[in-house]
Formats: structure tokens, sequence, C-alpha cells
């Protein structure tokens, strides 16, 4: 059973995207995964892939893609930057994605290229506006 | 799950509760110039003993076993087949063996190919299989796509051997034509093996491909391949049309191979004119999700019973269209099936004495023939098949045997055009002592 929005953990500290990416500023890089919303819609994630340290990737590119025991999915980057960490564990914890969307299942940081995107992301109170009109 | 044809009620039905007044209203949306109009050119209908007839001439066209002795086999090999494994077979639990869109309510199918997989890998020596494609042609070409995918899309070039059975070269041109990547041919060497010097000055390398027994019927050296492969952070791609090979040589999964694949008429499936075949496909667990088609896994139910699920279908073109690993979403289930009968009907010690007599066979003739005179040009070891060069105008007598119903190889000279006059040829344990001396003494010069 999915969760009624009213149950959902949204933050205040993240920013979030159309496609359900938050994004969580840390000192100069972001950190970047996937809102409670989309983890529970995904079901049991079963497999996280993530893009390589370095790599440069733009918004709206793919960054990965997450399985669940229904599906693949696509992760897009909410933002421009660099890749600089993985979350390493992912591969072999999968489920932290589940049970800690906004802690342990963090997927990818990155140092952004244009802090200007950040600001123009949804916060909580425009993101939960976007899930009622879902 | 049966398969029977809509009565025009049934038809009638349906388009009433889609609210279509007719089929061509159905289809309406499906743009006019991608629509065939008038008849379809067919001949007329035959009445069913008509056509039992028409197929026995067209079948008689063919030089098969037993009218014919056929010393040929090039990618489909004569092999005997347990009766136990037709018997099984007619079974109607298996022979309407498709993968059902709810596929846990079918538990004996997935157990089925759950058994296949579990035989594929122990007689490959690898990690994982999946639940078959279509067939080594295709196999082979799935395989070098995977290889790119696996190195992200950052090196797009794929060394594929000479050695290489022709027609599965051709198919991986056809995938390869539209994406761009690119295919290099890697040489063979006097013995028979590829040359594989080339690799070294390879770089956007993604995979090295190479066959054993390869075209040439010479068991190549895995582990060299792999090697090569491994120093360019290259996958070593290993295929087969012979498996059966396996029963005697060593495995591709114990010398390094990433992935395995091939075809697996040889087990199991009557060579039926050509086709059907079945794409073995098998791999390293580390690769499982970059692998196209489908798995099946065992698991435990909720009262703690073993049972048997699609562990891994997330990836197919019917949920994840354009961005699937494969349009390949489903296996050969029959032909799986048959193979996994022969397979289980053989057993590991019944499968290496037959593979052990192909050899010895082969190797008799082998020895016959360079007794009458005739050159083998390739030294490397070989299983149930090598190259003969035969003294120029063979040809003739070729013919002349082929008017006798027997098959004396094929000639290489239309895929190799440098080897005139040379032959491949198959022996296996259908060809008895007598058909081999008998064909050596029509051969010998």
């Amino acid at each position: 059973m999915a969760k009624e929005i009213s149950e959902l953990t949204l933050q205040d500290d993240v920013r979030y995207a159309e496609d359900h990416e938050w994004a969580k500023k840390e000192g100069d890089t972001i950190k970047i995964g996937i809102s409670d919303y989309a983890q529970d819609q995904l079901g049991d994630i079963v497999f996280v892939e993530l893009p390589e340290v370095d790599s440069d990737l733009k918004k709206g590119d793919e960054f990965g893609t997450v399985e669940s025991t229904k599906a693949v999915s696509e992760l897009y980057m909410p933002l421009s930057g660099k890749v600089v960490a993985v979350n390493e564990a992912l591969p072999d914890d999968p489920e932290q994605v589940n049970k800690d969307p906004y802690g342990g299942g963090w997927m990818i940081e990155i140092e952004p290229s244009d802090p200007a995107e950040f600001d123009a992301m949804m916060d909580k109170d425009a993101y939960l506006e976007m899930l009622k009109g879902l | 799950m049966r398969y029977l044809p809509h009565t025009s009620e049934d038809v009638a039905e349906m388009l009433q509760a889609v609210g279509a007044e007719s089929l061509d209203d159905l289809f309406s949306t499906i743009p006019k110039d991608c629509r065939f109009t008038g008849d379809l050119d067919l001949p007329p209908a035959m009445t069913e003993w008509d056509l039992t007839n028409h197929m026995a001439e067209l079948a008689g066209q063919m030089a098969a076993w037993p009218k014919c002795k056929v010393f040929v086999g090039a990618g489909s090999y004569s092999h005997n087949i347990p009766a136990s494994v037709p018997y099984l077979l007619s079974r109607s639990e298996f022979s309407t063996a498709y993968t059902p869109y709810q596929p846990e309510i079918s538990q004996g199918t997935l157990q089925a190919i759950f058994e296949y997989q579990t035989l594929a890998s122990r007689l490959l020596g690898m990690e994982v299989a999946n639940a078959s494609l279509y067939d080594g042609a295709s196999a082979l070409a799935e395989a070098l796509l995977m290889a790119i995918r696996i190195a992200r899309g950052k090196k797009t070039t794929v060394a594929v051997s000479k050695l290489i059975h022709p027609m599965y070269r051709q198919v991986v041109q056809t995938y390869f034509d539209p994406t761009g990547y690119k295919i290099v041919e890697l040489d063979y060497l006097p013995d028979g093996s590829t040359d594989l010097s080339a690799v070294a000055g390879m770089d956007d390398l993604a995979a090295v491909a190479v066959q054993s027994p390869n075209f040439f019927g010479c068991v190549e050296n895995i582990q060299a391949v792999s090697e090569a492969a491994h120093k360019h952070k290259a996958l070593s791609v290993i295929g087969f049309t012979e498996p059966l090979a396996y029963g005697l040589f060593k495995s591709p999964g114990s010398q390094g191979a990433d992935i395995a694949c091939g075809e697996g008429q040889s087990l199991g499936i009557p060579q039926s004119y050509g086709g059907p075949g079945l794409g073995m496909f098998a791999a390293l667990q580390k690769y499982v999700r970059s692998m196209p088609g489908r798995l099946i896994g065992q698991t435990t139910d909720k009262d703690g019973e073993r049972g048997f699920v699609l562990t891994l279908a997330t990836r197919e073109q019917h949920i994840r269209r354009e961005k699937a690993t494969s349009n390949i979403c489903s296996n050969q289930g029959l032909c799986a099936t048959m193979t996994t009968m022969f397979m289980a009907s053989l057993g590991g010690t019944g499968i290496r004495k037959v593979a052990r007599l192909n050899r010895d066979k082969a190797e008799y003739m082998k020895s016959e023939l360079k007794k009458a005179g005739l050159e083998i040009p390739f030294e490397r070891p070989s299983f149930n098949e090598f190259v003969v060069k035969f003294p120029e105008g063979y040809e003739s007598t070729y013919q002349k045997l082929i008017d006798r119903q027997i098959v004396a190889g094929i000639p290489l000279e239309c895929h190799y055009p440098e080897l005139a006059d040379h032959y491949l040829l198959c022996v296996t344990e259908t060809h008895s002592k007598a058909d081999i001396d008998a064909l050596v003494k029509e051969v010998t010069p």
C-alpha cells in the first residue's frame, strides 16, 4: 500500500525536483537522493546503479538507475555538476533507500556548476503542493 | 496455457467491449501509409494431405540423415537424442512452455527453466546463465552489446575473431550497423587459432570475442584470449557452436571468460533442416544486471516451501521500453527444456562419454585421411570437426559423392577465399566406423 501524502516524510533542509530527487547543501558540495514519495512508489529497492566519480553531468542527465521488484527507473540530475562521491554502500545495501531516503540512502555528492539551479528547486511546501496535484 | 484461435463471435464480442465497429475501425489509428492494402500474395490453400506431400517434397530436397551420409557440422550437429527427450517433451505442460505474463502461476515452466540455467552454467563453468535467447548468432551479438553497456558506452570497439562462424559475424554486423559501434576482425594464424597480436595495439576495446571450437574446428586457447582482453580492461567473450565439446575440454568459465554464449542445438535439439536453435548465454554474477533476457530464481514462499520466480525481467523491453537492455523479451522455452532433458538424461558422465566418442571418431578419420595422403592444414587440437585440404579438382569428386547421397564436408572458399580446395568435415557419434572408412576410401586421391 502506498503512503498517503500526509504520511510522507518531507524534510525542510532539502530541495526537491519534479522527478522526485532531493538535493541538500553540505558546505560547497550538494548531496542527492530520492524522496520518500519516490521510494514509496517504487517499492522494495533491490539495486542501485550509480555514475563514476568525476563524471560531469548536466541538469536533466541520467545519473543512474534504481531497480525495484516492479521496475527499473532512471535517476535524473536535479542540477548540474561534477560527481565527487557516490554512496559506495548502496550496491550491497540498496534497502537503505527505502529505510532512510534522506540519510543512509543518499546516492551521489556533487560540486555544483551553477548554484542558481539549487535555488530554483522546490522547497518542501512547493513539492507538497506538486504531490497533491498528482 | 493453451492457444486457441478466436471465433468470429469472440472477435465481435471483443470489438463491442472496446467500442469498435469493425477490425478496420480498431486499427484506424495506424497511419494509412503504414498499412497494407489488397490481398496477401499467398498460394491457394492446400488440403491437409496435399500439404503433407508438399512438405515431404521440400524435405526431400535436403541432404539429411538417414537418406544421406552427412559429414557436415558447421553450426548444426547430428547427435543421438535419447528417446526420453521427445517422450517427456510431448507432455502438453511442456509443449506450450511459453513464459506467461504472470509467470509465477506456471511453477513447472519456471522450474524447467531454472534447471536449464543450472545445467547450462555448470557445463560452461559460468556463475549465471539466463533463461536462453533465440540462437547462437543473436546471443553473440547480444554479448557484444552487453560488453559495451558494461563499459558504459565509453569504449565502443569490439574485436571479433575471423574464426567465429561467418554467419554469426553477419548477424553481429546487422546488430551493429545502426549503432555506430566498431567491429575489428582478428585474423587467424597458420595453426588454425585466432591471432591475438593485434589486440595489443587497440584502444577503445570493450570486448574480445572468439569461438571455441572455432569455425575450423580448432580449440582456441581461451585463457590467452581472456588475458589479452583483461589487459585492456575488455571483456573476454567466448562463443561456441558445439557446446558438447565442453564435456571434454576446459570450460570457458575456468579460463577467465566473462561471457560465454552460443548455440545449444547440439544438446538434444534435432537439426530440423536448420532450425530452431537455442541461444545459450552465461556470464559472471557481477554482470548479471547488464545481461539481456530473463532469469529464473529459486526462493521460498510464505509457508517455507520451495518456489520459483522470474527474478530478473525488470530490464526487459515490455517493462522498460527503449531503455531495455535488449529487444529480446522472451526465451526459447521449448528448446531450453529439450536441452535440459538431454543434459539430465546423459548426466555429467554421459556427456563426457559422448564428447569423448566425438573426439575419438574425428581423430580416427583425421589419421586415416592423413594416411591416404591428404593434408590437415591446421594443427591445433580439434573436437569433432576439422579442415582437410584436398588436391586440386576435388570439386568433381565432391559433386559425384553428393549424387550418391554422401556429403563430404562443406567448401570453405566461399567464406575464406584464400582457402581454395579446403573443406570442413564433421564426425560425431552418429557416424559408424564403416561410414568413416567408406568416406576415406571415396576421397583418397
